[in-house]
């Protein structure tokens, strides 16, 4: 229960953060990717706060032996480039400028947003889960094979 | 940009980085959006409270905000349904395939100088830049 209510407090902080820097408005999102339009900077200046500030609770955090209601700090640790990772962010980034719209705030606007963020994020959503379901497949197959 | 209107990103991103920083003091967890919401279509034991938990509150800020923040949730780069569903699908199935996006991959990854969430943030900005810069050149400009 504990868990469950520090993922809700940190959601509410981290989506009012979403709300309050600006992100949830696709026209800045779209007016820092475009270049050559009109350049609004919010983005960036939103990006680099938040990174100082998980950085310094990151640091925090792990001077700590495990993290306050887990027994561990879950933390990825892969290193590798691969093809997946390189694809999957081209894809991501084309999507996120034709959109204007993120994960975060897309479903942070999903109940106030209006049509153009609800289409955008079933969209998003029914995109994750034909991910999910090709991916359960190739993992079948892999195993038939070996 | 002058100084006043540094003082929303500033604070938002600072709630960000809030947010982020108190999942992983007190679950351990990356604040990685799409990798929370991925992980709720295969669901482990375990996995899906604190999940749905944290997804449910990006939910609730959405709905108690905008009494104070009307403007917040404008959009008007007015995109055509079908723009928005080739965005859509983009984002679902890219953030998945490249295990993240701009809060796991640019913000938390980033912090960690995580060589993998590096590339993929200079990855997803040059073809956020690319796709946004290309469709209001051919649009006639920004929206």
């Amino acid at each position: 229960m504990k868990r469950q209510a520090a993922a809700l407090l940190a959601g509410v902080v981290f989506g009012s953060g979403l709300v309050v820097s600006g992100m949830t408005r696709p026209d800045k999102v779209v007016g820092f990717l475009d270049v050559l339009g009109d350049w609004d900077s919010t983005l960036g200046v939103v990006m680099a706060a938040a990174l100082v500030v998980f950085r310094l609770l990151r640091h925090i955090a792990r001077a700590r032996s495990a993290p306050v209601f887990e027994a561990r700090f879950a933390e990825p640790t892969r290193r590798d480039f691969d093809g997946r990772l390189f694809a999957g962010a081209t894809l991501f980034g084309l999507g996120w400028g034709l959109g204007g719209y993120c994960p975060g705030p897309a479903l942070t606007s999903i109940l106030p947003g209006g049509t153009q963020a609800l289409v955008f994020s079933g969209s998003m959503l029914t995109g994750m889960y034909v991910f999910h379901l090709g991916e359960r497949r190739r993992q079948r197959r892999a195993t038939v094979t070996a | 940009m002058n100084a006043a209107d540094l003082v929303a990103p500033l604070a938002g991103g600072a709630l960000i980085g809030l947010g982020a920083g108190l999942l992983f003091l007190l679950n351990g967890r990356i604040a990685g959006v799409s990798g929370i919401v991925g992980g709720l279509f295969s669901p482990k034991p375990g996995e899906v409270g604190w999940r749905a938990a944290f997804v449910g509150g990006l939910l609730l800020a959405g709905v108690a905000l905008p009494p104070l923040l009307p403007h917040a949730f404008d959009n008007p780069t007015n995109r055509s349904y079908p723009a928005l569903i080739a965005a859509g699908l983009l984002v679902g199935i890219g953030t998945r395939l490249g295990n993240g996006c701009t809060s796991g991959h640019g913000v938390c990854g980033v912090a960690r100088l995580s060589r993998r969430s590096m590339a993929a943030t200079l990855t997803f900005m040059a073809a956020g830049g690319l796709a946004a810069t290309a469709f209001g050149y051919l649009m006639g400009g920004t929206p």
